[in-house]
């Protein structure tokens, strides 16, 4: 029997409030499901389970607010757990929205004898049906589910219009107070505790800027790549050589991350920022990159993210781009201990072997904890960082 | 396709981008990477939907010339004469 508990989704956060739960009693949990979802001052988030078993029950309800740690489920571990009352096995076809759905309207197939309890008002549905319905302001109980046990699935909502209304809401789920509150708690804490050194060294982008026009010339737009994508993995493959970079100063000491999960600071339209992870980020290749980074982006902005990618990151990196400022020294979020920044591209004078070239460059910048590592070593990891950028074939 | 259906395409794809600036209060000239707050990975979003729908595919080589609405419309339609 495992408790699923509030999960502390960063340093700042104290309590969350739970929206949701996408299980339900008896359903199967696997490793990485998203089991619920807690609002918290950075949004909605999804929580994963982080052990496989069956839902058991419930502790607390839809509503609640509590704090980090609380449990707020029971999920037995392995299948067909020995706790709870174990609902009755799902009658496949059967009219499992009996709660829900109206009483006239007849199952489709012959009812077998067990009728599945659902909770009274829920309807039956898969996580992404319950958001297509909610983007689309349909009511579920409207519609007849065509997935296991008569759920609701994406495809039945095909024939639903898209509702014009509410423009996306500005940040679904924000309350951009609330961000601007636990922003201001980590970064507090950070310049409280963290003794912070800076760095600063300029690129020389001229080859990766060739080679990104040259690969992208031909491709069509949806498989180009954006800069952002060669920066995040050279920095990746640089922190391989420098572990000090990559990890967590907590309990008076520094625990290396065991992997490379590249946090990536994405601003949030209309203010805020949040800084999810690219997990593994230096085993993927410019176009995995790309596509995490471009799906990110868009959960960021839709207020999905998941539990893992807010706990997970080793390291943050900070891309300005194109309207940014020529350089920008970040700070770090605790208990990491480093950000690397990068600043508008601008081509500079530069010394080349034949003269003076004017090259594209880009200020890269490092603020490091000097608990952990001291400049020499942090000047050592930009410079592996260009390096790496000086052979993009090779990312 | 006349150049009010593309001004309605850009308008619709704006509006999805950046769905808290009213496309209508941005002047044909002004920058629009300023106008709509976006950046590179939004201005890519832009061109990938143009291509879906339009089926016009704006090199990467061009993207500096069409810095406002207007560069962006009448670029559009020579591409659509074309």
């Amino acid at each position: 029997m495992g408790e699923f508990r509030m999960p502390s989704l960063g340093a700042d956060m104290e309590a969350g409030t739970l929206v949701e739960w996408l299980k339900q009693p008896g359903d199967a949990v696997a490793r990485g499901d998203v089991v619920a979802v807690v609002e918290t001052q950075k949004g909605a988030i999804e929580i994963e389970a982080f052990e496989s078993g069956t839902f058991a029950r419930a502790l607390i309800e839809p509503g609640t607010t509590v704090p980090v740690g609380t449990p707020l489920a029971i999920i037995d571990a392995g299948a067909g757990g020995d706790a709870a009352p174990a609902p009755a096995p799902e009658p496949v076809g059967a009219a499992t929205r009996a709660g829900a759905a109206p009483p006239s309207e007849p199952p489709a197939i012959p009812s077998p004898s067990v009728a599945t309890p659902v909770p009274a008002g829920r309807v039956r549905a898969s996580p992404a049906a319950r958001r297509l319905a909610e983007t689309r302001g349909v009511d579920l109980a409207t519609l007849r589910g065509s997935g296991p046990g008569g759920a609701v699935i994406s495809t039945d909502l095909a024939g639903t219009a898209e509702t014009v209304a509410p423009p996306a809401r500005p940040a679904a789920g924000f309350d951009l107070a609330e961000m601007r509150k636990a922003i201001a708690a980590a970064m507090a804490r950070s310049k409280r505790e963290i003794p912070h050194y800076y760095l600063e060294t300029r690129l020389d982008l001229a080859a990766a800027a060739d080679w990104l026009s040259a690969t992208n010339a031909a491709r069509p737009p949806a498989e180009r790549l954006l800069l952002a994508a060669l920066l995040h993995k050279a920095v990746a493959l640089a922190l391989r050589k420098f572990p000090a970079f990559n990890g967590f100063y907590e309990d008076g000491k520094f625990r290396p991350g065991a992997a490379i999960h590249l946090g990536s600071a994405i601003a949030i339209r209309g203010g805020g920022l949040m800084a999810p992870a690219i997990h593994d980020a230096d085993t993927l290749s410019l176009d995995a990159m790309m596509a995490c980074l471009r799906d990110l982006v868009a959960r960021v902005r839709a207020g999905r993210i998941r539990g893992s990618e807010m706990m997970d990151p080793t390291i943050t990196v900070t891309n300005l781009g194109e309207r940014g400022a020529d350089a920008v020294f970040g700070v770090i979020y605790p208990p990491q201990v480093a950000i690397v920044g990068f600043g508008r591209p601008a081509p500079q004078l530069w010394p080349a072997p034949h003269g003076i070239e004017t090259r594209l460059t880009v200020s890269a910048t490092l603020a490091g904890d000097h608990r952990v590592s001291d400049g020499i070593a942090g000047a050592r990891l930009l410079d592996e960082i260009g390096r790496l950028l000086q052979e993009p074939d090779k990312l | 396709m006349t150049a009010s259906d593309i001004r309605a395409v850009l308008a619709e794809e704006f509006r999805r981008i950046a769905p808290e600036i009213a496309f209508d209060d941005v002047a044909p000239d002004d920058d629009l990477r300023d106008a709509f707050d976006i950046d590179s990975m939004d201005f890519l979003n832009l061109v990938i939907a143009l291509h879906q729908r339009l089926g016009i595919d704006i090199p990467e080589s061009d993207y500096a010339r069409l810095g406002t609405l207007r560069a962006l419309a009448d670029y559009l339609e020579a591409a659509e004469a074309a």
